[in-house]
């Protein structure tokens, strides 16, 4: 065990580390927050300062909440970042269990096809895709964007998941052909809960990205039936003007869906991250 | 019932040729050792009769009928791994129930023939437990039980012992020759061990390389080697395996004496050795001489007292020395 090695004074300085760490990187979060909750005049005036009874204010909500869909928008965001994360862990596991799993001609260089994702952006074919939506007619619908974060959030799944499912017993697998499993049930109930923590990590790599992107959904998606919370933002940041406060306060609730996912995955990411290290 | 027989065998992976056409017969209710070096096919064979690989070329019949495209679990087979292989996430009774439950058994009937093979290996304390909340033996146990369950005609193991501790090594092997006994079904087993080949097998076939080297019972491998390699590899201590030439024997490559076929002698005798090392193991005591030829190794039953750098007589017991020609294969007497 690594606890037993380490001297007290050592994690002191890791734990010190540690938290500087994280002040640093919750900062920003921490400002926005505070200052969704303040009304304009103070949020220029002291940035800093948190909210208090003269400075208090809700206008921020409520614009949110009053213009434009803003339930709408959560709505769109959510059904398209967990569509989205349901088919990549899906055709992920499975094209990292074949690639694992079974002998065949061209077994890595395929492989190497489905990890080179990873390193190509996928906004560099945004125009062929465009083209793609506008002939299928898929332009300003939901699957548009779920078909494309699918695409883009695959590569790293197949690598990562097919490391992972290397490490399952071959053994395991053949006592259940040997006990009349299919194929499909060695996949889903012996080999896709052993890799549950690979699965999680899996999920918020490809999450965050998906609920952040502006860029597809301003481009293949941008109607007001479809819009996603982040591209719905932008309206209240003008070229003349910004709406702070709304802006601000559409952060602030644009925060709460992810961290509620993350809680979600948190302790399978952690055993996802750590099981290398950690026996 | 549960008669084996493999037609030349082969199998590759790629460029390398694994299984170099194995061809082999085992009888209903044989207990069968394959042994063999690290590496020599063994595991692939017993893959490839279990179908969990297919073979290059070469048939596969099980019961007379010709297996080669039955999928694993119609083979009527069970295999028991040496990682043990138990599904993590089910109980013990769930882990032995899964197999007849893919079949489609009702559930008296899964409970039934658990309840036999848990009370067989003594598991009925355990059968609502996880495996990981197991002892290996345990979940060795378990993974027998497994097997068990499914009443295969033919039972493959796949050094099921190599993961547990010398005492309990022992006991589950006490318990797989008595399983033989009671369920007199075939079992084909794969080990390194020579104790556990030699004390368990009705017939030991002894691989290298890819092929079959010799079958034979454990006497008759001990006793009538057909090859320099089963000399050397049956028996331990080793074989001492001296050239021809050096002992005046001219017409054989190499002759073979067992260290146990040797008597020593203070004051004469056909080779004049000095002690290099003794090793006392109560029952044995074993000496390492070195000799005009090289070193040999004696085997003597019981307490003796030698001295390093003591010079011995060593004489071989007549009739009991082996000798091979130059493609390592026994002269005949
Ligand atoms: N899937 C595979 N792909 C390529 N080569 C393989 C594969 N499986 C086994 N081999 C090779 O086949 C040879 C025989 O392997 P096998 O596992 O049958 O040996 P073994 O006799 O069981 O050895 P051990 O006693 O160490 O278990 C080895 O050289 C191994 O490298
Ligand atoms: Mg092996």
């Amino acid at each position: 065990m690594a606890k037993a090695r380490t001297s007290p004074l050592r994690s002191g300085f890791v734990h010190v580390a540690l938290i500087i760490y994280t002040l640093i990187a919750l900062f920003p979060v921490f400002l926005i927050i505070i200052n969704s909750f303040k009304d304009r005049a103070s949020i220029f005036r002291n940035p800093l300062g948190l909210p208090n009874a003269s400075s208090f204010s809700l206008v921020g909500y409520n614009s949110v909440l009053t213009q434009g869909d803003f339930t709408l928008y959560f709505q769109n965001s959510l059904i398209v970042t967990s569509v989205s994360i349901f088919f990549v862990l899906l055709f992920g596991a499975m094209a990292a269990f074949a690639l694992s799993e079974y002998r065949f001609r061209g077994n890595s260089l395929m492989g190497l096809y489905l990890a080179l994702g990873i390193m190509i952006p996928i906004r560099l074919g945004t125009v062929a895709i465009l083209q793609g939506m506008v002939a299928t007619g898929l332009v300003n619908t939901l699957t548009a964007l779920i078909l494309v974060y699918t695409a883009q959030g695959l590569p790293l799944a197949v690598f990562i998941l097919t490391e992972f499912m290397r490490t399952v017993s071959d053994d395991l697998k053949n006592a259940g052909r040997i006990d009349g499993l299919t194929e499909y049930s060695i996949f889903f109930r012996l080999v896709l809960p052993l890799v549950k923590p690979a699965m999680a990590t899996v999920a918020v790599f490809t999450m965050i990205p998906i609920w952040n992107d502006l860029w597809f959904p301003l481009i293949l998606a941008p109607s007001d039936a479809t819009k996603t919370v982040t591209l719905g933002s932008q309206v209240f940041i003008g070229q003349f003007v910004t709406n702070w406060n709304a802006v601000l306060a559409a952060l602030t609730l644009a925060i709460l869906p992810v961290l509620v996912l993350y809680f979600l995955f948190s302790r399978q990411l952690i055993r996802g991250i750590t099981s290398g290290a950690v026996k | 019932m549960g008669s084996l027989k493999i037609e030349n065998i082969r199998k590759s992976f790629g460029q390398v040729d694994v299984l170099k056409g194995i061809d082999l017969e085992v009888r209903d209710g044989e207990f069968v050792i394959f042994v063999g070096p690290s590496g020599c096919g063994k595991s692939t064979l017993l893959r490839v009769i279990a179908g969990l690989e297919d073979a290059t070329s070469g048939e596969i019949l099980i019961d007379g009928k010709k297996v080669n495209n039955t999928p694993p679990a119609k083979r009527g087979i069970a295999m028991v791994f040496q990682t043990y292989a138990l599904y993590p996430h089910l109980s013990v009774r769930d882990n032995m129930g899964l197999g007849l439950k893919q079949a489609g058994k009702p559930a008296e009937e899964i409970k039934e023939r658990t309840r036999i093979a848990s009370a067989m290996l003594s598991l009925d304390d355990y059968l609502e437990r996880r495996p990981a909340e197991l002892s290996g033996g345990q979940r060795q146990r378990v993974a027998i039980g497994r097997a068990i369950v499914r009443e295969p005609q033919l039972f493959l193991f796949d050094e099921p012992l190599s993961n547990l501790d010398a005492a309990l090594r022992v006991n589950t092997r006490l318990e797989i020759a008595r399983l033989h006994r009671q369920l007199k079904a075939t079992m084909i087993y794969v080990t390194h061990d020579q104790v556990e080949a030699m004390t368990l097998a009705d017939k030991i076939v002894v691989m290298n390389k890819g092929r079959i080297e010799q079958v034979g019972s454990p006497m008759e491998l001990y006793n009538s080697p057909q090859t320099l390699f089963v000399a050397g590899f049956i028996g331990s201590p080793q074989m001492n395996l001296v050239e021809g030439a050096k002992l005046g024997d001219p017409a054989a490559k190499t002759v073979g004496i067992r260290p146990e076929h040797i008597q020593v002698s203070n004051t004469s005798g056909t080779w004049k050795g000095s002690v290099i090392h003794v090793e006392h193991l109560g029952a044995d005591t074993i000496i390492y001489l070195q000799t005009d030829f090289g070193p040999l190794t004696v085997r003597l039953f019981g307490e003796h007292q030698y001295e390093v750098d003591q010079v011995l007589y060593a004489t071989p017991d007549a009739g009991r020395t082996y000798r091979f020609d130059d493609k390592d294969q026994i002269i005949k007497a």
